[in-house]
């Protein structure tokens, strides 16, 4: 680890790389990552509105964010399954720390996550006036205090995703490579996590169902490790109340993960480059 | 110090076919009974109690059959395999160059590719920016440098991973055949830079098929056979005993005085 930390140089250009990679040749090269995103979160956000007969200048935001911390979700999870198993060749023919495949698959994640915030950014200029005042979202019980200094919470929460999705790639990286049914399996029940999770509907919605109170249907959001950490993110950029109890759970699931983590990294290190 | 050792050291490698591999079969093995369980796998055993000890200015030349465990060997020093059994030590900044199109984009310039190996051999941007001159004139590739790697041929890439790793004053070199696309002219030039190179602090160790360029880069050699060493000694007597003849017979007296070896290996003159 702490010689992957030292080669920071090395992934970090070799995350660049590989965005510039993507784009060689095409005009506007690496806009289109922020230009597709646009179109799917104004898309989405648009359907979504109207099917659950929200208001657009506070639930398309909603969806905007919510799509864009799923996305860095979606990459580290699918990506890091197959993290080692797309570098067969640089692991069998260069020594270099496990850890560096890793933090260049994370760190490519991270920079397609900013060029996507400036999706958030343009929606937060055209719905600014809605946002900063205080609103509530269709079937929320509390009403939320708009955007405020609140905001630089979204910092230590989003730093908190990316020291998970390290500890993620590591261990899935690890099984898949010697399991290889692990990236199929996930690959199929993404699309399944994505509908289940709070993100192009709100938890707020199924308090119509509960009245209000805790109930088993709220547990389908509560039981979902992705709805905690999407919600510590996306609660303050969007100056959403925001309840304690989701960064207690992503904490937890920090230090469980990187416990298990470490202990598939001593273990089965060394094995990574024969079941390659 | 630079140094390598390894101890009775195994590579085995389990192969799991499509079956065996799956989360399914163990998960029916346990079941059913014990199909499929871990001890099922077929294992090949790449390397078997390999015992080497190379020290500062050893020049080593491997050589064996195809599928003899040289290429494996390589790697065991290089530290990308650990050997399942036994133990292996080294101490000492490693630049292997196996695989020339590993590590290396096709779609990026020299330059860029440059600086990418340099960063994988493990130094930082500065230091590889400082050595990029150097490199662009011991390639002898000029403007080629900055145009992408896909338009080069295979001499030209092995002269851009011969410039990076010769340049980056490596402790251990490791090189795996493919070096053999060089010119003569180009191979003389890396001759002087490699002889520099381990004169100064270090280890060589190549695997090749050609005589001459073992002759050229080695002094002692070690003979891979199945996967086990079956001798190891200096470069004249591994290669007379695998191949049947003096490897220096043919050599002209100019290059042997060069390499500082005697036409005629004493006492065995009639081979």
């Amino acid at each position: 680890m702490r010689d992957a930390w030292r080669q920071r140089e090395l992934w970090g250009h070799l995350g660049w790389q590989d965005i510039k990679q993507r784009y060689r040749r095409s005009v506007i090269g690496p806009l289109w990552i922020t230009i597709s995103m646009g179109t799917t979160a104004l898309a989405l956000g648009l359907l979504y509105s109207t099917l659950l007969g929200q208001e657009l200048a506070t639930f398309l935001p909603y969806v905007t964010v919510g799509f864009i911390v799923w996305n860095f979700i979606l990459g580290v999870v699918t990506e890091g399954t197959e993290v080692f198993i797309a570098n067969e060749g640089l692991i069998k023919h260069l020594p270099a720390p496990m850890t560096v495949h890793v933090l260049r698959m994370v760190w490519r994640q991270v920079l397609f996550f900013v060029h996507n915030l400036a999706v958030y950014v343009v929606v937060l200029a055209v719905f600014f006036p809605a946002l900063t005042e205080q609103y509530k979202m269709e079937g929320d019980v509390v009403t939320h205090p708009g955007i405020s200094w609140t905001i630089v919470l979204a910092i230590p929460a989003f730093a908190l995703l990316v020291v998970n999705a390290v500890w993620v790639a590591i261990l899935f990286g690890i099984i898949s490579t010697r399991f290889r049914d692990i990236p199929p399996v996930i690959h199929s029940f993404i699309n399944l996590i994505f509908f289940m999770t709070p993100i192009v509907w709100h938890v707020g919605v199924l308090n119509k169902f509960t009245e209000g109170d805790g109930n088993w249907k709220i547990l389908i959001a509560e039981f979902n490790p992705l709805y905690h950490f999407l919600e510590i993110v996306r609660a303050p950029l969007l100056g959403q109340v925001q309840d304690w109890h989701h960064w207690v759970v992503v904490g937890a699931f920090t230090v469980v993960g990187w416990a298990l983590a470490l202990v598939a990294l001593r273990n089965y290190r060394a094995r990574v480059s024969y079941w390659v | 110090m630079v140094s390598i050792d390894v101890w009775n050291a195994s590579v085995d490698f389990p192969i799991f076919d499509a079956k065996s591999r799956s989360l399914k079969k163990l998960a029916l093995g346990k079941v059913g009974g014990k199909i499929g369980s871990e001890g099922r796998i077929p294992i090949i055993e790449a390397l078997h109690d390999i015992n080497i000890s190379l020290r500062h200015g050893d020049r080593v030349g491997l050589v064996g059959h195809n599928g003899a465990g040289k290429s494996t060997l390589l790697r065991l020093l290089a530290g990308i395999y650990e050997p399942t059994r036994g133990s292996s030590r080294i101490q000492g900044k490693i630049a292997p160059v196996f695989d020339l199109g590993v590590g290396m984009d096709p779609e990026i310039s020299g330059y860029e590719n440059i600086m990418i190996r340099g960063l994988f051999l493990g130094m930082t941007r500065k230091e590889m920016e400082k050595r990029v001159d150097d490199i662009a004139e011991f390639t002898e590739l000029g403007d080629y440098l900055s145009m992408p790697l896909r338009t080069y041929s295979t001499g030209m890439r092995v002269r851009l991973a011969l410039g990076v790793v010769t340049s980056i004053d490596p402790e251990i070199l490791l090189l795996d055949e493919g070096i053999g696309a060089v010119d003569a002219a180009f191979l003389e030039k890396a001759r002087d830079r490699l002889n520099d190179l381990v004169k100064r602090s270090g280890i060589l160790v190549f695997a090749s098929h050609s005589d001459d360029f073992l002759v050229e880069l080695c002094n002692t050699a070690i003979w891979m056979d199945e996967g086990r060493v079956k001798m190891q000694g200096s470069l004249r007597e591994v290669v007379r005993t695998y191949k049947g003849r003096d490897p220096y017979e043919h050599l002209s007296p100019e290059t042997l005085e060069r390499i500082g070896q005697s036409p005629v290996l004493s006492g065995n003159g009639g081979e």
